[in-house]
């Protein structure tokens, strides 16, 4: 078996500067964005997370194999002014003293045909998980892959903003979520 | 015999703005200190739902007043005139660009103003907190000043009512709109 896998390895890396089994797994950090879309009194407001990590390795020719986590510090939030950055730190919000940071860990990547995949795992945010699925799309970005995706959480399966912020009528409940992750790649090794 | 009073279209206009301006100017001044709350995003909500009527007001009011010359002034001396003049053009302008800088501020502090949650209005800047802190700024001496031209106005008015004893206040009053 051993040496079955040297010899896959082996032609993987050389296939690697040619065409597929290429492994994208190095996260881009400055070329990533993860930013989400709030409603307040029904007006569309951008914020997005300075600071987050994602740890990942697709290779387009097995993306079940995929697997992705991304782990985000919630103190670098900008959630559009001053005024919610302030207030999110608090216990309604994210209650960031006991909760400094969400993750999100996959379970399952499976493809919808051409570029497009789904994305499932399990989102943690305030000490509560829950099962999230979220299409996304691969692209080749230069010797980069690209993938872009959406998805829409209600935070208050999260207890995100409770107590009078549960009023969802003056900050909706549904929160879109858009990260744009760039990867670089590095030869499969298996 | 000329008219001596106002259309009752312009009398009615005119009250309803003054309403609206109290209360805007009221309103504004208690919202900006108030820590982020549910009530707080309502209320600067409706500040700018009820800064956005008053625009439109003023432009429906703007457009009548150009085509319905008000009566003209009781004999008084020529600087009362062209300070009467004068004050109704600044007030015209203020009306005009006071609501004019609430909404570039709100774009520019990353807010658009959906008129009462349904019509967008379009950001005519972008998001800069910069021009936002300037606008604000702007937005609030603005205020100011249209504030301190309101209770010279006012005074005015009541001055010509209780000293000079003319039909200058009356002419613009509601309740008299039936006598003619």
């Amino acid at each position: 078996m051993i040496t079955l896998r040297l010899i896959l390895a082996a032609l993987a890396f050389a296939a690697a500067a040619s065409v597929s089994a290429v492994e994208y797994n190095q996260f881009l950090a400055d070329k990533s964005t993860l930013s989400f879309v709030s409603r307040q009194m029904g007006v569309a407001i951008d914020g997005r997370f300075r600071k987050f990590v994602a740890t990942l390795a697709f290779d387009p020719a097995r993306p079940t194999a995929a697997r992705a986590r991304l782990d985000l510090d919630l103190a670098s939030i900008d959630a559009g002014s001053q005024d919610a950055d302030d207030e999110v730190v608090g216990k309604p919000w994210f209650n960031l003293k006991a909760f400094p940071t969400a993750s999100f860990v996959s379970s399952a990547i499976r493809p919808l045909g051409g570029d497009k995949f789904e994305l499932a795992g399990k989102l943690t945010i305030k000490g509560k998980t829950q099962e999230i699925s979220a299409p996304f799309t691969f692209r080749q970005d230069g010797s980069n892959a690209a993938f872009d995706g959406a998805f829409t959480l209600k935070r208050l399966d999260f207890g995100v903003g409770d107590g009078v912020w549960s009023d969802v009528s003056t900050v909706a409940n549904e929160v879109q979520i858009k990260f744009h992750i760039v990867a670089a790649p590095v030869a499969a090794r298996k | 015999m000329p008219d001596t009073r106002y259309t009752l279209t312009a009398i009615v206009l005119h009250w309803l703005m003054a309403l609206l301006l109290v209360g805007l100017f009221t309103v504004g001044l208690y919202m900006s200190d108030l820590p982020l709350s549910p009530q707080k995003l309502k209320i600067y909500s409706w500040h700018k739902w009820a800064g956005v009527t008053a625009f439109t007001l003023v432009l429906i009011r703007l457009t009548w007043r150009i085509g319905h010359r008000p009566p003209a002034l009781p004999a008084m001396p020529g600087w009362q005139k062209a300070a009467a003049h004068g004050m109704h053009h600044l007030l015209y302008l203020l009306m005009i660009i006071i609501p004019l800088s609430g909404w570039l501020m709100s774009s520019a502090k990353g807010f658009q103003t959906v008129y009462f949650g349904v019509l967008p209005l379009p950001d005519l800047v972008h998001k800069n907190k910069e021009l936002g802190d300037l606008l604000k700024t702007v937005h609030a001496s603005l205020n100011y000043g249209l504030a301190a031209l309101v209770v010279a106005h006012f005074g005015a008015a009541l001055k010509h009512h209780l000293l000079d004893r003319d039909d200058v206040l009356s002419r613009m009053l509601p309740f008299l709109a039936g006598s003619r």
